[in-house]
């Protein structure tokens, strides 16, 4: 909480400095006649001032957040008794956990060795030194910038180039956000897999056909030695990705086909609002309807036609997804649609063309590369859709193509894999993020290459 | 003459065939659209179906005595022997004083699964709150067991489910009913309780403020940075490759799948940083990523939309750049703003999978005050008692999601509201 402190103390300071130069420059605009002589209004001399006093303690306090830790983790072990030194990273790890437990009293101290009980003074003592160095330094940071601005201003002085400046850099700031995003998700990924793939072969794990991924607790365990085939978990995600295409692109086609070139304006206006309903829905709640109404409902069905339906069936979770998905590819294709220049239509109904005829001869084709990608924008959709699998699908990887089996998909298995309790660096866990990967890559490509079409599309009617 | 009235009658054949066509390609559009709707239809009333019930709960009406002796307390204002009190004794008493003929250990127990477990602290709690009680007797509704709660109910509708219950407890409850002395009345526990073990007593209170938590600190974080992010890529930013990548960044991240980025979270904000799991915290961070993209992408339309004239007139007023901007593309496009800000957290609100990864699907009993508390969000509270075996879980379940869906109801319609109402067409 010592950090939320110094933040308002920031903010409280940034604030008086605001007023303090917004005064000085009006004192120093008084006997040279008024505030016309400034180069810059007041208040811009005051933001100049404020920026001085808080923006180099902030960065100070948000670097010593990120390296705080770190540090003072280095220290303690590197000066704790050679008794209980580590050896390799995981007992460093598990001492280091240890350690900070006894510091912060979660861990009772009775009953502990003496060099871990030194070890974890050491740390409450450095924790302390940090705190207070780190409150010094930003009271002198933020003083000595004050001090520096206010000396700053004179009547000549550019306050407002100046603020703008660092107002701009700011703002690229902010839009830098999604590059270091897209970033993060890359390296985090790729780096857990990386680890993953050095003990399990990148062959293995794309063109495996067995996936059970319980690894051995103890040495000798029977019957769990962990495999990490994904080719059943693929086959599993692209056959429910399947079923919901069949349901959701004729569906969603014909109804934006409909509202763009039939419906009348009543009609339109609210049959389309009432459609995107099904959009603004959370996936839990999809899920919750696939798992006790839709699956449940499709076995029973099924048996009655002597089949035998599972009650996880890619059909219930993959019926229940395209639901979900014909609300996007309807609004997708309205959009392609009516981009179709009227022009075009009026050639074929005056060639004798029925409406119909229009639509699928002329329409259709001239907004298909639209259409093509607002499906594959839709197909990375329902790849990357979670909660109604995990509620729906089944947990078991089954290699099949049978839409009535239980199969499971990559998303399934990431969640199943991350929600337990496990060490972090254990096989099972790196698996998950391999799968990620795997995840990530196929829906980037599918969207770098969609929205690539949609655009060279849009392009070509504007 | 014959073959032009061959002809004739071939281009008659070929219409109605044409017409016929056509009008069944109308027929598939109207079909397409019937279904879609349909769909939302059975949607909502399946799930108003199966949770309406929720919001009432089956309580059975008893003569409590509030013994002294029974409870073991000599003084109310000790905490130490309020909680080695011996709680459950008054509303086993109170049973066993109703019924009577009641005997043997098997029988006693199911009279006491009559009543929710909790049914002793609950009065313990009235008993704080009026001291005056202690050595007095009072006839008080008590909270029934769920599966008392989903016999009644469905005994109520017509076709009772009795799987759970012993022919004894039937009979029991045939009594009360013929007394009087249970009904249903408003559920006010799923209002004012955090999750339980038992479905009687879980209530959506920690979950709906977990959520809450979770989305202010979202809407703090992401609202300004994208509204900054916009005002830069439509305002300042120069056409350079530079600027052609941040367009791609956020493109793509509008359209990674959101597991992805609880992966993000948990190999960064926990693994890296070392955020405790399972805060507020950590999901409004990985929403704020999440929502990013959303919210920069409208507000950029919004930014966009504000005539070129303005800027001009502004700039010809002599507002240097990023006056024109504060002054007068700003407030212009703040409805716009607003609207892509309230669709991202109603997007935020109903996420479930990036959180799972963060560990925000711990069973958690208490209410979360603060951005630290251990929390757990609505549309995860969902998931986890649609994973609970409890067959009164459904109904809870579908109650939760009728809150859930209320909520992102209002927010998406007020969204619409302010776009009619504030945004202006040039």
């Amino acid at each position: 909480m010592q950090a939320t402190n110094i933040l308002i103390l920031l903010f409280g300071f940034g604030a008086l400095a605001f007023y303090l130069g917004r005064g000085r420059s009006l004192a120093i605009a008084a006997p040279l006649g008024g505030i016309r002589k400034l180069h810059s209004l007041p208040s811009y001399y005051g933001m100049h001032t404020a920026f001085w006093c808080a923006l180099p303690s902030l960065i100070l306090l948000a670097l010593w957040m990120i390296f705080d830790e770190p540090v003072i983790n280095s220290i303690v072990i590197g000066a704790a008794a050679t008794d209980i030194a580590p050896s390799d990273t995981a007992s460093y790890n598990l001492l280091l956990n240890k350690i900070g437990n006894l510091a912060d009293g979660v861990l009772p101290r009775a009953g502990q060795s003496g060099s871990l009980i030194a070890a974890a003074d050491h740390m409450i003592y450095l924790r302390e030194i940090s705190r207070w160095s780190l409150t010094l330094l930003a009271l002198v940071f933020s003083a000595a910038g004050l001090f520096l601005g206010l000396s700053r201003i004179a009547s000549g002085f550019r306050a407002r180039p100046a603020v703008e400046k660092v107002m701009q850099n700011l703002l690229l700031a902010c839009a830098c956000l999604a590059i270091f995003t897209t970033l993060g998700i890359v390296l985090s990924v790729l780096f857990e897999s990386i680890q993953f793939f050095r003990s399990v072969p990148v062959t293995d794990f794309v063109f495996g056909l067995d996936w059970s991924p319980q690894t051995a607790i103890r040495e000798d365990q029977v019957g769990s030695s962990g495999s990490f085939g994904a080719v059943p978990l693929f086959v599993g995600t692209l056959l429910v990705s399947a079923v919901a295409m069949v349901v959701a692109v004729p569906i969603g086609l014909m109804s934006a086909i409909y509202l763009a070139e039939y419906a009348s304006k009543r009609v339109r206006t609210v049959a389309k609002p009432a459609l995107e309903v099904l959009a603004g829905i959370p996936t839990v709640v999809y899920g919750f309807f696939a798992a006790l109404t839709v699956a449940p409902f499709l076995r029973d069905l099924g048996s009655s036609f002597g089949l035998t339906v599972s009650s996880e069936s890619a059909l219930a979770a993959g019926g229940v997804m395209g639901v979900m998905i014909i609300p996007f590819i309807s609004s997708l294709a309205d959009d392609v649609i009516t981009a179709v220049p009227q022009s075009m239509r009026d050639g074929s109904l005056a060639m004798g063309a029925t409406h119909s005829e229009t639509v699928r001869r002329v329409v259709i084709p001239a907004a298909l590369p639209g259409i093509v990608g607002g499906i594959m924008l839709a197909v990375s959709r329902a790849i990357g859709e979670t909660m109604i699998v995990v509620m729906a699908a089944g947990m078991a990887a089954k290699l099949t193509a049978n839409p009535l089996d239980s199969v499971t998909t990559v998303t399934v298995q990431i969640v199943t894999l991350l929600t337990g309790d496990q060490e972090f660096d254990s096989p099972k866990t790196l698996a998950a993020f391999a799968l990620g990967l795997m995840l990530f890559i196929v829906t980037l490509l599918l969207n770098i290459f969609a929205l690539h079409i949609v655009k060279k599309y849009r392009e070509q009617y504007e | 003459m014959n073959k032009s009235v061959d002809n004739l009658s071939k281009i008659k054949r070929s219409l109605t065939r044409r017409n016929r066509a056509e009008a069944r390609f109308q027929w598939y559009g109207r079909v397409a659209i019937f279904i879609g709707l349909a769909a939302v239809a059975v949607l909502f009333i399946d799930i108003i179906g199966k949770g309406h019930g929720a919001f009432q709960a089956t309580y059975i009406n008893l003569n409590v005595s509030y013994d002294q002796e029974l409870l073991g307390i000599e003084n109310l204002s000790d905490p130490e022997q309020l909680v080695m009190g011996n709680w459950d004794a008054l509303p086993k008493l109170a049973l066993r004083e109703k019924f009577t003929d009641v005997s043997g250990r098997r029988d006693k127990r199911r009279l006491y699964g009559l009543l929710s477990n909790g049914a002793g602290f609950d009065l313990k709690d009235r008993l704080l709150a009026n001291p005056q009680l202690l050595n007095t007797t009072e006839s008080i509704w008590l909270l029934a067991d769920d599966d008392i709660d989903t016999y009644y109910k469905s005994w109520l509708d017509g076709e009772a489910y009795a799987a759970r219950l012993s022919d004894k407890q039937v009979v029991w409850i045939d009594q009360l009913h013929e007394q009087g002395l249970i009904h249903l009345q408003l559920n006010s526990n799923l209002f004012t309780r955090g999750d339980s073990r038992e479905p009687e007593q879980a209530g959506i209170r920690g979950a709906v403020m977990g959520s809450l938590l979770t989305l202010v600190l979202t809407l703090m974080l992401s609202f300004p940075i994208g509204v900054s992010a916009a005002i830069y890529l439509e305002e300042f930013a120069p056409k350079n490759k530079w600027t052609d990548f941040i367009e791609v960044n956020i493109n793509n991240l509008a359209a990674v799948p959101s597991i992805i980025f609880g992966l993000l979270g948990l190999a960064i904000f926990i693994n890296f940083f070392h955020v405790p799991r399972s805060v507020p915290i950590v999901g409004g961070l990985v929403l704020t990523l999440m929502t990013l993209p959303t919210i920069i992408i409208t507000s950029r339309a919004a930014v966009k939309s504000v005539p070129p004239s303005i800027r001009e007139a502004a700039l010809g007023m002599g507002a240097s750049k990023f006056q024109m901007v504060l002054h007068h593309v700003l407030p212009l496009a703040l409805p716009g703003m607003l609207t892509g800000a309230i669709i991202g957290m109603a997007q935020a609100l109903g996420e479930t999978a990036p959180l799972l990864m963060i560990g925000m699907v711990a069973f958690i009993v208490d209410i979360p005050g603060s951005f630290t508390d251990p929390a757990t969000v609505l549309p995860v509270q969902i998931f986890l008692w649609a994973d609970s075996p409890e067959r009164a879980f459904i109904e809870k379940t579908s109650a939760a999601i009728m809150v859930l869906l209320t909520f992102l109801i209002i927010m998406n319609t007020s969204a619409v509201w302010l776009r009619k109402r504030l945004e202006r067409r040039w």
